[in-house]
């Protein structure tokens, strides 16, 4: 490891000296056309799933680690098996909390793991900038995605989400999106809201309580709503959060009870909302908490075809970046 | 050994003289300024023509991790960088490994700075045992064995009741106190300035109320016992506001900000820069342009480089994991040059803020060059530009912001009781 190979803070680090995508950080700076070309090459993934024989040879000899330090269900298994229908091999590697702390540094078990000739990580960490942090360590010796790193950027989801409601609601440019719930402390909805951005959306807003969703995101340039009458008005799609308990601990919040009777997407509530809005959910849920369960499975719910978008989504990705490689 | 230098602009913060004239030195003394003594002879004669003299620096927030690990720095490495940077004046901070908050820490820390004979070496004893804020050390056991000032690094007291308590008898033993004003749950675990910037990352932020919140309770618990005390690093206008207030209705209260506040903004994080977490963190730009302001109408009285070297290690560490520090001191003249440039303060300003305001702030003997005073002072070159380059520096740290910044005015000579300790 020699320190030449840190260059923080110089430019956006997803980018080569070329300025090619070279690895997928975070939904911020990416170029309206890079991000039309992710979303177009997923199209052409979705079909995939239907035939017969799933696979195609695009990562054939490559290999791909899924480096997990928190636990995932849904993004690691769609990672990993992204990875396997384009033919790469992969490396599953879930390391608890506690042999983390067993004292390696995640820069010395990404250069173990480079030892071994790895193509490209797939990295989720409790830890905002870690994806940041190893991509700056590599440059262009492998290609990083970062599959969620602290409450700062989950890009893949994000992508995935912009998918499905261009999909399922049609032109973006013109739909109005609220994200409703713990907003502060999501790496889901700062990459939504940079991604639907870049893409046009002419209002974003953001809703719920003032601990969880403070004045200051308006800088990410979103409307903020603390009522969710007002701020369901009239949107085209609603992008439910999760709401983790360690809320009630830090006192944020006073019970999930109040949260659901304030904020809770209920079938009453979603009348307030634009005629068919659609209800996105990146899972896991919380039935009774942020959703009704006659929201989740209801009628205007899309959160099963996101799953399925994911998938899609995640071979796209991971196509694009390994092209940038392969064009060396 | 007896020096002259010759045809040397000397800048005295200490009583305003400004002239290019001839400096002599015998016997760890300044024996002549101007009109040399007619049987004077010299071992050495040096020609400052072109270069400035003027006393040695003060950094009154200096960690050199001694007693530490080594890995970052240590006292012998870290002075070398002090030196460099015309830094003849160091107060370390408690907050070593193990503390400094025993008198057999401190009496380590004198024999090997007395056995190194680089800068002074000044030491501050801790406030509270293992700087936690829950008992008092044995202070008048640490004033004997040295110190100078008792000191919370960069804790902050959570009890106001302790700290009451802390400071009253600190007050008996007529030392300086050094805080870290900040409401310790309202900062919590930021890692940055909150507000935008850290909303952007998913970074948890120190608001900015914090640090004026703690201030206004030091204050207001420091006028009880009359304590004098100083915040040597603060980073909002509204809290270099306190101090002033509190020092208009007659209390010792002072303090210090460090170059990189009145240099960097949380901008400079941009994307995880592990090289700009500091603490109390670097804030918004209209913070930093508040802060000079204060430092031009004289609210300040000291800048410090609050040294604090991180090796190697910490480059692969995440923004959070990272520990918060700059390592600078060897450029803590050209930084503040900047400011001189940028047209924020004029030069004998900035060298006052660097030697006189610190002694001043933590009770030291005024530095000065008149005849009779003790010969430590630097020399430096105003007109020579360079670059930073990481890694070729003095120090053992590794955590600089500043790489390929251009800068002027290195340090040529540095002087400490009339031994030379650094030539450029």
């Amino acid at each position: 490891m020699s320190a030449a190979t840190f260059r923080f803070g110089e430019g956006n680090p997803q980018y080569d000296a070329q300025g090619r995508l070279r690895h997928l950080l975070s939904t911020e700076g990416l170029r309206e056309r890079e991000l039309l070309q992710i979303l177009d090459t997923a199209e052409s993934f979705l079909s995939i799933a239907h035939r017969s024989v799933k696979k195609t040879p695009t990562l054939r000899g490559r290999t791909i680690v899924n480096l997990f330090f928190e636990n995932s269900t849904r993004t690691r298994s769609t990672f990993e098996l992204a990875a396997k229908r384009l033919s790469a091999d992969v490396l599953n590697i879930a390391v608890s909390t506690s042999s983390a702390s067993k004292g390696e540094s995640l820069i010395d078990t990404v250069d173990n793991l480079m030892a071994m000739q790895v193509d490209g990580f797939v990295l989720r960490h409790p830890e905002a900038g870690a994806a940041h942090l190893i991509a700056c360590h590599l440059g262009d010796s492998a290609l990083v995605v970062n599959a969620g790193d602290g409450q700062h950027a989950h890009p893949t989801q994000a992508l995935l989400d912009v998918f499905t409601i261009r999909r399922l609601a049609g032109p973006i440019e013109n739909r109005v999106v609220a994200i409703v719930g713990d907003v502060l402390h999501s790496r889901v909805a700062r990459s939504q809201i940079h991604a639907l951005s870049i893409l046009g959306c002419p209002e974003i807003r953001v809703i719920g309580p003032r601990t969880l969703v403070p004045e200051e995101l308006s800088a990410l340039g979103v409307h903020v709503y603390h009522d969710l009458q007002a701020g369901l008005r009239g949107v085209d799609v609603i992008c439910a959060l999760r709401l983790q308990r360690e809320r009630m601990v830090s006192h944020r919040l006073p019970s999930l009870n109040e949260f659901y009777h304030r904020f809770g997407l209920t079938p009453e509530r979603l009348q307030w909302a634009a005629q068919g809005a659609l209800v996105l959910h990146p899972g896991p849920m919380n039935r009774g908490v942020e959703i009704a369960s006659e929201v989740a499975d209801g009628a205007q719910s899309v959160i099963l075809q996101q799953v399925a978008h994911g998938l899609a989504m995640r071979m796209a990705v991971l196509t694009i970046l390994a092209g940038a490689a392969g064009g060396e | 050994m007896h020096r002259i230098i010759r045809n040397i602009r000397v800048m005295d913060p200490s009583d305003g003289f400004d002239a290019v004239t001839d400096l002599a030195v015998a016997g760890g003394r300044i024996v002549a300024r101007g009109m040399l003594p007619p049987d004077f002879t010299a071992g050495e004669v040096l020609d400052g023509t072109g270069l400035i003299a003027c006393p040695g620096f003060i950094e009154t927030s200096f960690q050199a991790h001694t007693p530490g690990h080594g890995r970052d720095g240590d006292l012998a490495s870290e002075l070398r960088a002090a030196v460099a940077g015309g830094v003849t004046q160091v107060l370390l901070r408690p907050d070593t490994l193990p503390m400094a908050d025993i008198p057999a820490v401190l009496q380590e820390q004198r024999i090997l700075a007395d056995r190194l004979a680089l800068a002074n070496v000044h030491l501050s004893g801790a406030l509270t045992t293992q700087l936690q804020g829950t008992a008092l050390t044995e202070m008048a056991g640490l004033a004997a064995a040295g110190a100078i000032a008792f000191s919370q690094a960069k804790e902050p007291v959570l009890s106001a009741a302790l700290l009451r308590l802390a400071l009253s008898y600190a007050a008996d033993l007529g030392l300086p106190v050094l805080l870290h004003g900040e409401e310790p749950e309202l900062a919590a675990n930021g890692v940055m300035h909150e507000g935008r910037l850290s909303i952007r990352l998913g970074l948890s932020g120190r608001p900015a109320a914090a640090e004026q919140i703690g201030v206004q309770r030091d204050i207001a618990i420091a006028a009880l016992s009359g304590c004098p005390i100083h915040f040597p690093h603060l980073s909002i206008a509204a809290a270099v506001a306190e101090v002033v207030a509190a020092r208009q209705r007659g209390e010792p209260v002072t303090c210090g900000v460090s170059i990189h506040h009145l240099l960097l903004t949380e901008q400079d994080i941009g994307f995880f820069n592990l090289h700009a977490k500091i603490l109390p963190p670097l804030r918004a730009v209209a913070e930093r342009d508040a802060l000079r302001h204060a430092i031009a109408m004289g609210a300040i009285t000291a800048i410090s480089s609050d040294h604090n070297p991180w090796g190697v290690d910490r480059e692969g560490m995440t923004f959070t994991q990272a520990p918060f520090g700059i390592a600078a001191v060897e450029w803590l003249l050209p930084l503040a040059l900047r400011l001189v440039d940028e047209g924020v303060l004029d030069l004998m300003t900035v060298l006052h803020l660097l030697s006189v305001g610190p002694a001043q702030a933590l009770g030291l003997p005024v530095p000065s060059l008149a005849v009779g005073a003790t010969a430590d002072f630097c020399i430096f070159d105003p007109d020579s530009y360079f670059t930073v380059e990481t890694g070729r520096q003095w120090s053992r740290g590794r955590n600089l912001p500043y790489g390929q910044w251009e800068l002027r005015g290195q340090v040529r000579y540095t002087l400490v009781a009339g031994r030379m300790v650094f030539r450029g």
